[in-house]
């Protein structure tokens, strides 16, 4: 049976400073991080014990490739919710903490946003009056530099990696007709003028499978590093999808992903074969094409389009659930929701894409554009759409054209402003964030595997969490009721 | 399941039709274009003023 698909997404955001001469985008991600933390919590860094991004799923070593750095000097902490807001790669980035379904992922990225915006505000109060940090949750600069939003979605070790290498690069080719958040123009070489595309990051892709995640980017990427019980678990690390504002959204990317993953563990996809013939040329053609109907080339000779393709997998996924059920979701219902929601986004993409405009991003993005577009008579080059394409996923809320449009809502603001600072109650992200809400003062450094205590006697005491699963509210909320201290709760760990 | 299968049988008349440049426009597309010419009336204000020079300055490093 698959395993619970704990998953938990990473954005990096564009930054701005405006009103500077100069912009350091490392030092302005620093400012405003600082400035966030500073007002809400004492500062706790994060332990780099468990970082090993080189190591490779495939099984071998690093030979040939450059081994992500891990930049261990920069701002990183960990928030009270159990998410990690730190400085990656000249970019603010906020990792969800570890959920249970895909629904509070969508929660806890909704936080992230309003993290991002409470930065900004904190920022301002900080910096010379002229001057003001933005935030952009998109995934390009419009001149060829990239920054990603990836997907972590725990696997079965058992699994072998191969079997979802050669599955799930379909799946990642065509399911960007939901999970697209829309681009005006390419940033790639191309023969053909392209006017719109349904995706950010299709640009950036060059290879099918590797370990780079900065260039020659792979649709499938192989950094083997579970942040788990490494006997167990694989996290499958997605960096091929884009940043999405619209929820529904955000909720297909990680609910249809995991639940493709979860018929992957099954075997559940082994008679069928969708092996595409050209995958990075494919990723390209699918976003590009905005009618929906462009046939793919599959290595077994036939032609398929995208949506032809997930609706197979759709079918496929209908019949898994009758007979395997979908508790790996988080729960039958929460599975059922995924479904029945990819099957009515497909229904619409079929018959009429641009009626999901209140669902999907890129929908929305086109649909405002055109209809300025049309509006002032200009072509597709011009500056305004560009400039209102980068605006869309402008984080102000008195400058994004996201918020101004009437998207469908799956969360409430209460549940989103709570996520700020609660963690999900149903992951080891729980154990992480009620420890800090309590003794910050005592925890010298955490990970998503590990809390490391300092009580200022004793050596430092490390706590692991091996287990994504546990150290959940209903495995500690009494044990914490009952410790008056730290040193109270290490002795009752046996720590 | 019904439901789904009258979707699939009306599958193969989309191979004939002629691929368009854009989605096509329908009535629900159009209605949702009237709704998005009042958000086009004041969306205006809420624009970068110089949108050459936004795009222009908009200049990330690379990341992940």
């Amino acid at each position: 049976m698959a395993i619970p698909k704990v998953i938990g997404m990473e954005t990096e955001y564009g930054i701005i400073l405006r009103g500077a001469a100069e912009s350091n985008p490392i030092a302005a991600s620093s400012a405003l991080i600082n400035a966030y933390v500073a007002q809400v919590q004492r500062k706790v860094g994060w332990d780099f014990e468990d970082e090993a991004p080189g190591n490779d799923a495939r099984g071998f070593a690093r030979e040939g490739s450059t081994p992500p750095e891990v930049e261990t000097n920069l701002v990183n902490t960990v928030l009270t919710n159990g998410a990690r807001y730190y400085v990656d790669h000249a970019h603010p980035e906020y990792s969800t903490p570890e959920c249970a379904s895909p629904r509070q992922v969508v929660v806890y990225d909704k936080a992230g946003e309003k993290i991002l915006e409470r930065s900004m505000e904190a920022a301002a109060r900080v910096l010379p009056p002229a001057q003001g940090i933005v935030v952009y949750k998109n995934n390009s600069d419009r001149k060829g530099n990239s920054y990603g939003c990836h997907e972590n979605y725990l696997v079965d070790r058992t699994v072998p990696f191969s079997r979802i290498v050669q599955q799930v690069i379909p799946f990642f080719v065509t399911r960007q007709i939901f999970t697209g958040a829309g681009k005006v123009g390419t940033e790639a070489a191309t023969s053909e003028p392209v006017p719109f595309q349904l995706s950010q990051r299709a640009d950036f892709f060059e290879e099918e499978v590797g370990l780079e995640t900065t260039l020659k980017r792979p649709i499938v990427n192989t950094r083997d590093e579970p942040h788990s019980d490494a006997q167990k678990y694989r996290r499958l690390h997605v960096i091929v999808g884009d940043a999405n504002l619209a929820e529904v959204a955000t909720f297909l990317k990680v609910g249809v992903t995991a639940l493709f993953l979860a018929m992957v563990e099954d075997d559940w996809l082994a008679e069928h074969d969708f092996v595409l013939a050209a995958p990075v040329q494919a990723l390209r053609k699918v976003s590009y094409d905005l009618t929906l109907r462009q046939p793919l080339e599959l290595a077994a000779g036939r032609t398929m389009t995208a949506l032809e393709i997930q609706w197979e997998l759709h079918d496929l996924g209908r019949k898994y659930a009758e007979e395997r059920g979908l508790d790996c979701l988080g729960g039958h219902e929460a599975g059922r929701a995924v479904l029945q929601r990819w099957e009515a986004v497909l229904a619409g993409l079929e018959s009429d894409p641009m009626a999901l405009s209140g669902q999907l991003d890129w929908v929305a993005k086109y649909n405002l554009l055109d209809a300025y577009r049309q509006r002032h008579g200009l072509g597709w080059d011009d500056h305004r759409l560009a400039a209102m394409d980068l605006q869309y996923h402008d984080l102000r809320p008195e400058r994004s054209l996201f918020s101004r449009l009437p998207m469908e809502r799956l969360t409430t603001d209460e549940e989103v402003v709570t996520a700020i600072t609660e963690p999900p109650p149903d992951t080891r992200a729980y154990f992480r964030g009620k420890c800090l809400q309590r003794w910050s003062s005592a925890i010298a450094a955490a990970n998503w595997d590990s809390l490391v205590f300092d009580l200022g006697t004793d050596p430092l005491r490390r706590v692991p969490m091996m287990e994504p699963l546990r150290g959940t509210a209903a495995h500690v909320d009494s044990l914490l009721e009952g410790c008056s201290s730290p040193a109270e709760l290490l002795e009752r760990l046996g720590s | 399941m019904a439901e789904r299968e009258l979707k699939k049988k009306q599958a193969p008349a989309r191979t004939e039709e002629v691929v368009e440049e854009a989605p096509p426009a329908t009535d629900k597309g159009e209605k949702l274009k009237a709704e998005l010419d009042d958000l086009l009336d004041e969306i205006d204000e809420v624009l970068e003023d110089n949108a050459e020079e936004f795009v222009r300055n908009y200049v990330q490093k690379g990341g992940q």
